[in-house]
């Protein structure tokens, strides 16, 4: 997906003015936000396995060498085939050849925020397979030639009405001719077509929740269970999955697994969860015949060296865009790439640019509501700040602004002169605006008074008023 | 060291906006300190705490002013500011700025240990419970992201308000997210600002409060100046201004005419 991350302002100003989408961004507030909060009250150790998941996670990055070998071996012994992908098109390319080697025609997917990462799906359509997405979402999204906007609940942004008129205009050809109204309704006409899908295709491409050093099994959690259909079924079986998805163990997994639905989407433990370890084996009476891994980097081996090593604990719960109210005001569109909200902001310009990305650092208040859901606590604000940090230092930010903050920080830094200049300044601004209280438009201030009033400074500045006081208690 | 005879010597760091925009903030800060048997100075030699700079990543300035604030402040028992954004900057990110200087790291822990923000110091250093003051309204309370979440700041202001006879403490729905004012966010990004500060006004409206408070000027300017654009007439005072019993003068964005 080509990023559109440095739109991001007309982006967000164009999602303010969409009814459909701030309808149902209303809702995700309402839903997800509520859910997890009565999940993680019903379970008194809920804390504590936030805790023993950042520690989980951190051991795993601090030895990831290790467990990624391990995890190789693993999946070898059961019959499958590691691939080592650096680059988004090196995992393309492995995967469409894969794809080549056994004639497959139609390629089915599982959702994976992965595959979405690394393009998975131009990809082979560029090398003429014919694709289905299986979760419905993202079938949806596939119909309406549109990227994700959540990374748990990606068609999030779409009505049901937008659905029913897909729906409508793509199965036509299938004979479904009915505009289907009722969600039951929608949802059988989805499956009715995906069966088909699931039982003619030659090769199911799925991601990964967790990979398991231990056996060697990869885990993938879904509430449809179309991600065991896409395992099973085709004769051959591609898992994606980036490099920090691997975990020392099962019992590891248990942990995560519990944190995991509840941030989510306030769900104890989603409908699936599903384990696949290699190929069917002689006594299996079903599965793939061939098993592969695509291990993808893609930018992760660099963050373990730096500053942002604690973003890859994220097990993509979601949790952080869901609470987060600048999310919540422009949705996941606005952010112009794969991952939005806080993980995305922080994601993004390490992935698709620090240049193309530079607004997303930015379009964040620091309130910190983030990080206090994030199941593996990672620091989200304190990242965040890294990124300014290095616009600052490598002049990613405006001129403008630079001159106006370095002009600002002389005279903080000059008390005497400052305390003067204010004085007279706010002399002039509080005798102008006393009798109404605020001013509608300040010259230099367009940016706040165009949405709001600035309230009127009381006219004295403390410092003066104070001086005066005492000066006054003394004589 | 700390003067038991005649309670605590407190420096009061005044934050810019009190000190620009709200001088009665300041005042209303003097007074409950005073009043909990503090002596309270204002050093000459304080501007701002350097959060725009730290915040934009300009960490050179931030260092700049950090160290003006730990030199101005380097004498008093405690140092205590009327807002939970300024004190979180001094409590939780000065120390991450001399990471590299142990001199500067020093100093800085030293800081941090004896900055308190105003209401958390009155109940939880000072021991007070209880207001002697009347505030006759129907208030709800906006808390503030940084006092909330940097220095857990939450039941503190509502304890104090509780003592008030006649004022009655209506909670809005979502009391604890962001109002959209994020210091220059709120001018870099002002379409996704007006829309959160909005959604906060319908909050306030709903809950039927006449009087909105918090604990930080910024996010009061930015909700009282949303109000006053939407038409809306709820009074905003800081909640030093109330626990003080200094509401007599304008609220914020009201005017005298």
């Amino acid at each position: 997906m080509k990023p559109m991350s440095h739109d991001f302002k007309a982006r967000s100003e164009k999602a303010l003015e969409d009814p459909v989408l701030q309808s149902a961004l209303k809702n995700l507030g309402l839903g997800f936000v509520e859910a997890r909060r009565q999940c993680a009250n019903a379970l008194p150790e809920f804390e504590a396995l936030r805790d023993l998941g950042r520690d989980i996670c951190d051991h795993t990055l601090a030895n990831l060498d290790f467990y990624l070998r391990r995890y190789e071996e693993k999946v070898t012994e059961a019959g499958g085939q590691v691939h080592w992908a650096s680059t988004p098109d090196d995992a393309c390319r492995i995967v469409t050849d894969i794809c080549r080697n056994v004639d497959a025609k139609k390629v089915i997917r599982g959702k994976s925020m992965i595959g979405e990462e690394v393009g998975i799906n131009d990809a082979l359509e560029e090398a003429g397979f014919e694709t289905v997405e299986t979760d419905l979402g993202e079938y949806i999204l596939q119909l309406a030639k549109e990227p994700p906007s959540h990374i748990v609940a990606p068609a999030i942004h779409k009505s049901k009405d937008e659905i029913s008129d897909l729906f409508q205009k793509h199965h036509a050809v299938r004979g479904l001719t009915e505009r289907q109204t009722e969600r039951s309704a929608l949802v059988q006409e989805a499956r009715q077509v995906l069966r088909e899908a699931f039982v003619s295709a030659d090769v199911g491409i799925t991601g990964a929740n967790f990979l398991l050093a231990d056996t060697g099994s990869n885990i993938i959690v879904t509430n449809e269970g179309n991600g065991d259909l896409t395992c099973t079924l085709p004769k051959v079986h591609i898992v994606t999955a980036a490099i920090d998805k691997v975990i020392p163990s099962v019992d590891d997994a248990m942990v995560l697994l519990r944190l995991l639905g509840r941030s989510a989407t306030g769900q104890e433990i989603t409908a699936y969860t599903t384990f696949t370890t290699g190929p069917k084996r002689a006594e299996d009476v079903d599965g793939p015949e061939e098993y592969h891994v695509i291990l993808v980097d893609n930018g992760r081996s660099t963050m373990l060296g730096n500053e942002f090593r604690d973003m890859l604990r994220c097990i993509r719960c979601g949790a952080c865009m869901n609470h987060c109210p600048v999310y919540g005001a422009i949705g996941g569109h606005a952010y112009g790439w794969v991952y939005p909200g806080p993980m995305g902001s922080v994601l993004t310009p390490m992935m698709a640019g620090l240049d193309e990305a530079k607004d997303l650092p930015n379009a964040c208040t620091l309130n910190g509501r983030c990080q206090e859901v994030c199941p593996v606590r990672i620091p989200l604000p304190k990242l965040l700040r890294v990124h300014r940090t290095w616009q600052h230092e490598f002049k990613h930010n405006s001129g403008m602004f630079r001159f106006g903050l370095g002009v600002w920080a002389f005279f903080a830094a000059r008390p005497a002169v400052y305390q003067f200049g204010t004085r007279i300044a706010m002399a002039v601004m509080g005798a102008l605006g006393r009798r109404k209280g605020v001013f509608t438009r300040m010259p230099l201030a367009g940016g706040w008074t165009q949405g709001r009033d600035l309230p009127t400074p009381q006219g004295e500045t403390f410092q003066a008023a104070w001086r005066q006081k005492r000066k006054g208690q003394e004589q | 060291m700390k003067n038991q005879k005649h309670g605590p010597r407190v420096g009061l760091f005044v934050t810019c906006l009190a000190d620009l925009y709200r001088p009665s903030v300041a005042f209303a800060t003097v007074k409950l300190l005073e009043d909990a048997g503090a002596t309270v100075e204002v050093p000459k030699a304080q501007t701002c705490c350097g959060q725009p700079a730290l915040n934009n990543g300009d960490l050179d300035h931030a260092r700049i002013l950090a160290k003006q604030v730990i030199r101005a402040f380097a004498d008093f028992d405690y140092v205590v500011g009327p807002s939970g954004s300024c004190m979180g900057t001094i409590k939780t990110h000065f120390v991450e700025l001399f990471d590299g200087d142990p001199e500067g790291l020093t100093v800085a822990k030293d800081l941090a240990e004896r900055s308190h923000e105003l209401i958390s110091f009155l109940t939880d250093v000072m021991g007070i419970s209880n207001i002697d003051i009347n505030y006759d309204g129907i208030v709800t309370y906006h808390d503030s992201c940084s006092g909330l979440r940097e220095l857990s700041i939450h039941d503190q202001p509502r304890k104090l308000l509780a003592s008030i006879p006649e004022l009655t403490l209506n909670e809005m729905t979502d009391s604890n997210v962001c109002c959209g004012f994020g210091g220059t966010f709120c001018v870099k990004y002002p379409e996704i600002s007006s829309r959160m500060a909005d959604d906060k006004c319908t909050r306030i409206e709903e809950s039927g409060a006449d009087t909105l408070l918090g604990g930080d000027l910024g996010c009061l300017l930015n909700i009282a100046g949303r109000l006053r654009r939407r038409g809306q007439t709820t009074r905003v005072f800081h909640v030093a201004e109330v626990l003080a019993g200094m509401t007599d003068g304008p609220g914020i964005g009201e005017g005298e005419g």
